[in-house]
């Protein structure tokens, strides 16, 4: 039996792109297996979090846990991985499948603290995933800058998809309608049983960087190329 | 006297630019350790191949479940290292890799974590560039032993010679890094450029190449650059995925990168615009990428390019 569950965090109120992956991942590997399995969205973030996830919902999902408390503002990858951790633990799971976002910091550590934390199996970055449910085994691809490794774990495991690892569907009518009728347990941090004081970095100040200065623009007159090189050259750039 | 932790990286046998860019800012805090890990019996010839950049003592953690378990492995030697030789910062380069390990040392050592810091002062408070490099913000670790990964090529590196002492360490590994197995392993060939990431000067190529890479890569060639893509180039099967530049891809800050025929769409500008200095090559003038661009030329790559090249190669020899 296979308990799928997406991690996705509500910064914005429409379902992230790279959670999309997520979602359509679970609800493939459910329907490879036939009945009996069942997904759940693992959401955190402010309240109107809500409605990405009815969308993830509507693509398929059966249900959903929503983390919300004014201590999150401000929390970081370590808070957040706490909280989701803990919401994990509760739940009976057999396998997390996480979005990777590559530029924001926080979500490229998120699935690892959470393997760390659960003491799972850590399969991340995957570009493909083949679940057995038979054998309760799970093979990635995993795809980095630096290659691409075939892993493999027994369950229970975390593993976050990279973009384009499949091409996620649209919300039908009876899955919009069918959404609506689906439970979503809303948590604060008590019910978690996290603190507000997780948070172990913070932002002594921030400001805006100065706009970089307007360059130099020149049209190719036949002479373009000489011009890019000369203005390397004044750089010392070459 | 404080102590940093510097995580060390080879290309092949060599140290990796990376660190000795991690050993010069760890430098600025206190004595620098770096960590070596390699698989059973290949730790010495890995240590002995620093010997340049502030670093004042070597440890090796040499096993085959680094390769067999991946980050988790590293994780568990890394964090068994911290917690018993308390360290006073640990610095690791910002990559796939190195974020997921110091995510992992920080749950393990309950510990502060700030990732991408683009600078750390001698008081550990780190200078990071976020919102897409608009916004410059410094934070610090208020708990623990900070763990801090930091932008490749965001500081100049020290590379005056060192001879550091050389001490080995073991670990124990935990069953939550046993639980997932690499079963087999297949690294990108680099093709003899240097690594995006890490490079000085990137070239990267967009729509307007038409899925016709030559003229980037002979220029990328001759100034010694690792060659990018857009990710409409990326999509459209011209160029390698992992080598797309932008929100979804790559995250590049080299001192020269020149984007040839890229509109510069959001997407592709938050991966590169914290790079010194930006040239461009694009035949639309209204394209808003000359909004970052420190010298443009409008016009089609397939001529200013070759031109280019031309002129380098006449300037080298």
């Amino acid at each position: 039996m296979i308990n799928g569950l997406l991690d996705r965090e509500g910064a914005d109120a429409v379902l992230n792109d790279l959670d999309e992956y997520a979602v359509e991942e679970a609800l493939r590997i459910v329907e490879a297996h036939g009945e009996g399995h069942t997904i759940t969205v693992i959401s955190m973030g402010p309240e109107r979090t809500s409605e990405a996830v009815r969308k993830a919902l509507s693509m398929g999902a059966d249900d959903a846990i929503i983390i919300t408390d004014a201590g999150l503002v401000g929390a970081d990858s370590l808070m957040t991985s706490k909280v989701l951790a803990s919401a994990i633990t509760s739940g009976g799971f057999d396998l997390v499948l996480c979005g990777t976002e590559s530029t924001d910091a926080r979500m490229s550590v998120v699935p690892a603290m959470l393997a760390q934390r659960l003491g799972w199996a850590q399969l991340t970055f995957a570009g493909s995933v083949v679940v057995n449910a038979a054998s309760s085994e799970v093979t990635i691809t995993r795809v980095t800058e630096d290659g691409v490794d075939t892993m493999k774990a027994k369950f229970p495991a975390v593993i976050s998809v990279i973009e384009k690892i499949n091409e996620p569907r649209y919300p039908s009518f009876k899955g919009i309608m069918a959404a609506k009728k689906k439970t979503m347990d809303i948590r604060s941090l008590a019910i978690v049983g996290v603190s507000s004081e997780n948070s172990w970095s913070s932002v002594t100040d921030a400001s805006p960087r100065p706009p970089r200065t307007v360059g130099v623009k020149v049209v190719d007159e036949g002479k373009g190329g000489e011009a890019l090189v000369n203005y390397l050259a004044d750089k010392k750039l070459i | 006297m404080s102590t940093v932790y510097v995580v060390a990286q080879f290309v092949g046998e060599n140290l990796s630019k990376t660190t000795f860019e991690l050993a010069t800012c760890g430098a600025r805090i206190g004595s620098v350790t770096a960590i070596v890990f390699a698989g059973a019996g290949k730790g010495s010839a890995l240590a002995g191949a620093i010997t340049q950049s502030p670093i004042a003592n070597v440890i090796i953690v040499e096993s085959d479940d680094f390769a067999k378990h991946s980050v988790p492995a590293f994780s568990d030697a890394l964090s068994q290292l911290v917690l018993t030789n308390k360290p006073d910062a640990v610095l690791i380069t910002s990559s796939a890799f190195g974020k997921e390990l110091a995510g992992r040392v920080a749950v393990a050592t309950d510990s502060g974590i700030i990732t991408d810091a683009v600078d750390v002062a001698s008081d550990l408070s780190c200078t990071q560039l976020v919102f897409g490099g608009s916004t410059t913000v410094h934070s610090r670790v208020s708990h623990g032993t900070p763990i801090i990964t930091v932008r490749p090529n965001a500081i100049t590196a020290d590379l005056a010679p060192c001879t550091p002492a050389v001490t080995t360490a073991t670990f124990t590994l935990s069953d939550g890094a046993k639980s997932a197995e690499v079963m087999s392993s297949a690294p990108f060939v680099k093709g003899g450029r240097p690594e995006l990431a890490q490079a000085s000067v990137v070239v990267s190529g967009g729509r307007g190449t038409n899925g016709d890479f030559k003229p980037v890569e002979e220029f990328a060639d001759l100034l010694g650059a690792a060659v990018g893509a857009s990710r409409a180039a990326t999509d459209a099967g011209w160029y390698p995925h992992s080598l797309q530049v932008g929100q979804t891809g790559q995250t590049v800050s080299p001192d020269l990168y020149v984007a040839c025929g890229i509109s510069g769409a959001i997407q592709h500008r938050a991966g590169m615009q914290t790079s010194k200095t930006i040239v461009v090559i694009n035949k639309d003038p209204e394209a808003p990428i000359f909004e970052l661009a420190d010298f443009g030329v409008v016009g089609d790559l397939f001529a200013v390019l070759p031109q280019a090249t031309e002129g380098v190669r006449a300037r080298k020899s």
